[in-house]
Formats: C-alpha cells, structure tokens, sequence
C-alpha cells in the first residue's frame, strides 16, 4: 500500500504505519512526534485532495 | 496461431459429446476485425463457431466464477494463470474444469494497428504465423507480428500454460532477456511531483466506464466497491483525485493476484494504461515475497498468509 502511494507520487515520510500496544505510551507519543515533524516538514499536501466538495 | 482454430472445435466437439464437460468457453470471431467475443458453447453441433487467432486478448476466466456446472476452457499462459488463481480463492473447483491448453505467442495490440494505418477503417486482417496483412477499402499493408504485440505479451515470460488437463500444440519457448518492469523502474526514478504528474496525464482520459474492471478476471466482487453507496468508498465523479482513487483501490485489489494479461488495457476505450499501477504491484510482489501469481496451487498468495519473515520494513 506504502509503497504503490508513494509510486503514484505521494511524498515518502505523508504516510506511516506503526504497531503500538495499549501499553506502550512513551511509543505511542514518540512516533506521533515523528509523524507530526516529518508531515510538517512537507507542508501541506495538494496531491490526492479534492478541491471542490462535489458530493455533501 | 490460427492452426488452434480446428483443433479447439475439435476438442470442444468431442468433450460435449462425450458429456465430459456441460458447456465449453472459448473465442468466437467478432463481428469486426480484430475484435475477437467470448464463447460458450454448450451444444456440441455448434463448436464450429469457436475461434483463435491474434486477438484473443480479453481473460475467459471472467466467466468460471461460480459455476456449478463442469466447463471446458481455452487457456493460454495467462489464462491459465488467472484459472489458478480461481482455484485458489475457491472460485471454482479443479475437477469442475478441463483446461484445453494452447502455448501463446502472444496477442497484437488492435490499437497499434490502427496507428499503423492511421486509423482507417479495416475490412480485413489475414494472419500468416509471424506476419499479417491488414486490408481496407483502398490499402492493404503487411505488418510483421512481432513489432505490433501487446505491451504485456511483449515482455511475457509465461506463454505457456500452467495448468491443463489437454495441450493443443507444442509447448514454446518461453521468452528470455526481457526486463518486465522497466517502465516502472522510469517511474520509480522519478520524484514525488514527477510522479504526479505522469499519473494525471495517466488518468485524465478515464471516463470511469469501468471496462477494465468488467474486463478483469480478478473483479467478480458481487458489489464493486465503486458502485456501493453505502458507504460510498469513492466519489463517482470525473474528478481527477476520485478517478485516481479508483485506479488506486482498482489495483490495490489486484495486489498479488495480477497475472498481467492486459485484458484491462485492452478494453479500455481512451486507450489508457492502467497496468503501470498493476505492475508496481506485481514488481512489488516479486521482491518482496517472491511471488508471481497464478504459477501454482500449492502456495497460498503471500497477502493471504503470515510469515514472521515477512517484509516488514515499513512498519515503525
């Protein structure tokens, strides 16, 4: 999946998979800061969104 | 190719005779040229109906999901890819079939002919073995076969089929030295705004008619994801994102199960090619886990089973 979105041309670092327990806090907030700084670093994507709400 | 022709009626003829099989699935000529229809023939009076020759491109597995009855089939390689595939996601049983294998030398690409011929009309098409002759009202031109095959015959390494219980001619030599994924690999070279942009100009043409997945031996979902409302997964528009969302899931759905026979390409009016999104996938399969779809009935697909060596990389 990764790898076919990044092929149609969504940035690497957009999208992440991860595997966290319940019980893994200190885990949990490391790969959100991780996702958070590395989207941010992208800016905001334009590629895949639709413009216009066509269907309410 | 064409010599298949006699020996299929043959065949047909003698296994409905014999009630080895209640309805046999084949080729049968199309009303214009280079537009060959499926066929099934359940009356062993009728077999002469059945045909082959070079434009036999569209996948007869569409027609085996969920039949009760015992059926006969033509398959080629990647036909007979597709029925292994079947077989393996219990959409038919083995003995509920009989392949009636024929070594392929691969299918022409119709649009290229009409490229060659500046899209005049063509009355006529005669195909001798490695060259054939197209006939119009006011021209005729002999083409060589090998220049005008479909993009997925030209760098197929499975002509032959991988399973049947019949094999109508001599098994042939399978191709070596071709590189399958090059245009994938150019894709992949490029950055991420290149790749956008190939893949719009990919798509833009794409009315969303749906012919590929019609055309696709993979599809046979009772209710498409595209056509359910509730939820409806993908706006139904002609807007690009939505089209891209289409041809993503489209081939997402195929992951591991693509037998690159080009029936989707084949069908599509606008002439798009979709199977730059399938191949990724396929490429994807086969480093990753090896995998080439449909070549046996003793592994199960590799999205279908867990191995603790699994690729795993992605994943933090």
């Amino acid at each position: 999946m990764k790898g076919l979105l990044e092929h149609v041309g969504v940035e690497p670092g957009r999208l992440h998979f991860s595997w966290i327990s319940s019980a893994e806090a200190t885990k949990f907030v490391d790969v959100a800061n991780t996702v958070a700084k590395e989207v941010k670093a992208l800016g905001p994507a334009r590629y895949f969104i639709k413009k216009r709400a066509e269907v309410a | 190719m064409l010599k298949y022709t006699e020996k299929i009626q043959e065949t047909a003829k003698r296994l409905l005779q014999e009630k080895r099989v209640d309805a046999f699935i084949g080729y049968g000529k199309g009303s214009v040229p280079m537009m060959n229809q499926p066929l099934l023939v359940s009356d062993p009076g009728r077999v002469d109906r059945l045909y082959w020759d070079n434009f036999c491109g569209l996948n007869l597995c569409n027609y085996l999901t969920k039949r009760t009855d015992k059926v006969g089939i033509v398959a080629n390689g990647c036909n007979s890819r597709n029925i292994v595939t079947h077989i393996i996601e219990n959409q038919i049983k083995r003995d509920q079939l009989y392949i009636v294998g024929i070594p392929c030398e691969g299918m022409i690409d119709h649009r290229a002919v009409m490229r060659a011929v500046k899209q005049k009309e063509i009355l006529d098409i005669q195909q001798n073995g490695k060259t054939f002759v197209v006939k119009g009202a006011d021209f005729e031109e002999t083409f060589e076969k090998e220049k005008f095959l479909q993009s997925n015959c030209a760098v197929c390494i499975h002509r032959n089929p991988v399973i049947y219980d019949e094999l109508l001619g001599d098994l042939v030599e399978e191709q070596t030295g071709v590189s399958p994924y090059q245009d994938v690999e150019k894709v992949e070279a490029m950055d991420p705004e290149k790749k956008q942009g190939f893949f719009t100009r990919l798509i833009s043409r794409c009315i969303r008619c749906y012919a590929c997945r019609n055309a696709c031996p993979l599809c046979y979902c009772p209710t498409c994801f595209v056509d359910e409302s509730r939820p409806q997964w993908v706006g139904k528009s002609s807007d690009p994102t939505d089209t891209l969302t289409f041809h993503f899931l489209r081939a997402y759905h195929c992951a591991g199960r693509c037998t690159d026979c080009g029936a989707c390409e084949r069908v599509c009016p606008m002439g798009i090619s979709m199977r730059q999104f399938t191949k990724k996938l396929n490429k994807d399969c086969q480093e990753l886990f090896s995998w080439e779809a449909g070549l046996t009935l003793d592994q199960r697909p590799p999205l279908d089973v867990y191995r603790p060596d699994d690729y795993n990389d992605f994943i933090k």
